[in-house]
């Protein structure tokens, strides 16, 4: 555990040294606060359209942050031939792979804080409450939901030789999932054999990212979720983060050093 | 005289993923034996298979066949690696790192205690010269510096057994004799130091004895003036051993 601690540490470190994150996080601070000060057509409930527009802004920038931080992580390792020096340690190749891990998913913690804490401040100057239960299961769920997104961008950097091809493939692959997942079993049953079954077990397969997608809760201020729910749902996140590490060890286990 | 590190027919085999390529055969049976508080040179031309060897010691490739154990230990288990410190042939630390912070990083690797870590930290950066830029970012070190915080990282742990992958590469003479200088102060140590180098006259100078491998086989081990034997420096002998024979002008 030590280990995979100094490993985590180490990423947590790289992200606030690194400009990505401030940029991303000032870009959002500063859109969200234009769109604040105007409202075009009167319209008194805008309050809601600015709390959706943040949310899909802080979405963006939590998933670019979370691939893009991961996607790196053992590629410059390889490259800058640290990998050696590290695992020359008592220190074996399944810890580094956790330490990446939790590193890259406690940074994105880090993040996320950040922005639900702007998003709260902004939605309470407009709205004078903090309905604090919707934000806590909204960016609980979103956290999980980045393990995930973490988990298999730490695979694919063991598959996919280059950072960048890497990210590409696992935005694809997010966008797919966000986008088009939920729909699958739906477009399935207007499918012939053997096309229905292929996509319905890759509907059953498929890690449905959209789960976790709590933002019209937080925008309408619904009534939170059963706490079940979302008990069920972390479960199911568990499941995925486990299966991509698992399957991120066996292939770096094999994987020549240098 | 214990020994620290020992190979036993060790051979290392690399398949070609390319269909219809040959396996290519990196080291072909290599016996070794260094003992404790020894200084050893491994030598030999580029892709003899030394840094092949190193990587089996520390665990990287698997042997082939054979067997390769550091303080009696297989070195296929991490634990073998808790008493050794290694320094790879050019390495780019963490850029967002400075020196300090990231030998406290590999002092918590090796479980070091936080007081042991704060007494030994400063040590190590005085000893590689690096106190004024200690809370300098890695990213603006010179290629020397560099080298020196990877010297510092190989030894954190104060490790009985130091292996060096070309310690003096691409070092300015004056980085060159810095290296040769905390190499013979660990030897006064007691400490072993096995390392590769093509700077022969440096072997010469603080090697106890060294081996010459050539093509994955060990072609010669002995002390520096035995292999020497009847040549006049050790460049000579290396050339002899290895079957260099120097073409006629045409």
């Amino acid at each position: 555990m030590r280990n995979i601690l100094a490993v985590a540490g180490v990423v947590i470190k790289e992200l606030y040294r690194r400009k990505d994150f401030y940029v991303l996080f000032i870009v959002t601070i500063l859109i969200c606060l234009v769109m604040a000060s105007i409202n075009i057509y009167n319209d008194a409930g805008i309050v809601r359209y600015i709390k959706e527009i943040c949310l899909d802004l802080i979405w963006l920038c939590s998933l670019v942050i979370a691939v893009a931080t991961t996607a790196r992580q053992i590629p410059t390792e390889r490259e800058n031939r640290t990998l050696l020096p590290l695992l020359a340690k008592p220190l074996t190749r399944v810890e580094l792979i956790l330490g990446k891990f939790f590193g890259c998913w406690a940074a994105c913690g880090l993040t996320l804080l950040c922005f639900y804490l702007f998003f709260g401040a902004l939605a309470a100057s407009r709205e004078h409450e903090w309905p604090l239960a919707n934000y806590l299961e909204a960016g609980g769920m979103h956290w999980f939901m980045l393990g995930i997104v973490v988990a298999m961008t730490l695979l694919g950097s063991l598959v996919f030789a280059a950072p960048s091809s890497n990210s590409t493939i696992c935005f694809v692959i997010i966008g797919g999932i966000l986008f088009v997942g939920r729909h699958l079993d739906q477009q399935a049953l207007k499918l012939a054999e053997p096309m229905r079954t292929v996509v319905t077990c890759l509907y059953f397969a498929l890690p449905h990212l959209e789960f976790y997608d709590l933002r019209d809760l937080v925008v309408h201020n619904w009534p939170p979720v059963a706490w079940g729910y979302i008990g069920l749902a972390l479960l199911y996140a568990a499941f995925y983060m486990i299966l991509f590490l698992i399957g991120a060890c066996l292939v770096f286990r094999r994987k020549p050093v240098n | 005289m214990s020994i620290i590190l020992k190979t036993e027919k060790l051979r290392v085999e690399y398949r070609n993923r390319e269909l219809r390529q040959a396996t290519k055969v990196a080291l072909q049976g290599l016996d070794l034996e260094v003992g404790a508080g020894e200084v050893f040179g491994f030598l030999g031309p580029n892709g003899a298979g030394k840094t092949t060897t190193m990587n089996v010691l520390l665990g990287f490739v698997p042997p082939t066949s054979g067997s390769a154990c550091l303080f009696g230990i297989d070195v296929r288990q991490p634990i073998a690696r808790q008493r050794i410190g290694y320094l790879p042939e050019l390495t780019y630390y963490y850029k967002f790192l400075n020196a300090e912070e990231l030998l406290r990083f590999y002092a918590r690797i090796f479980n070091l205690p936080r007081a042991v870590a704060n007494q030994r930290i400063p040590q190590l950066l005085k000893l590689v010269e690096l106190e004024q830029a200690a809370r300098r970012p890695i990213k603006s070190y010179s290629k020397g510096m560099q080298q020196r915080v990877g010297l510092a990282q190989a030894l954190i742990n104060d490790p009985d057994l130091l292996i060096l992958d070309e310690p003096t590469s691409g070092l300015d003479p004056l980085g060159r004799m810095k290296v040769r200088e905390i190499i013979q102060r660990l030897k006064s140590e007691g400490k072993t130091v096995f390392f590769s180098s093509h700077e022969l006259g440096e072997v010469e100078s603080v090697c106890d004895r060294v081996a010459i491998i050539h093509q994955g086989q060990l072609k010669a081990i002995g002390s520096v003036a035995e292999i020497r034997g009847a040549y006049a420096n050790l460049e000579q002998a290396f050339l002899a051993i290895i079957g260099y024979e120097k073409q006629p002008a045409p």
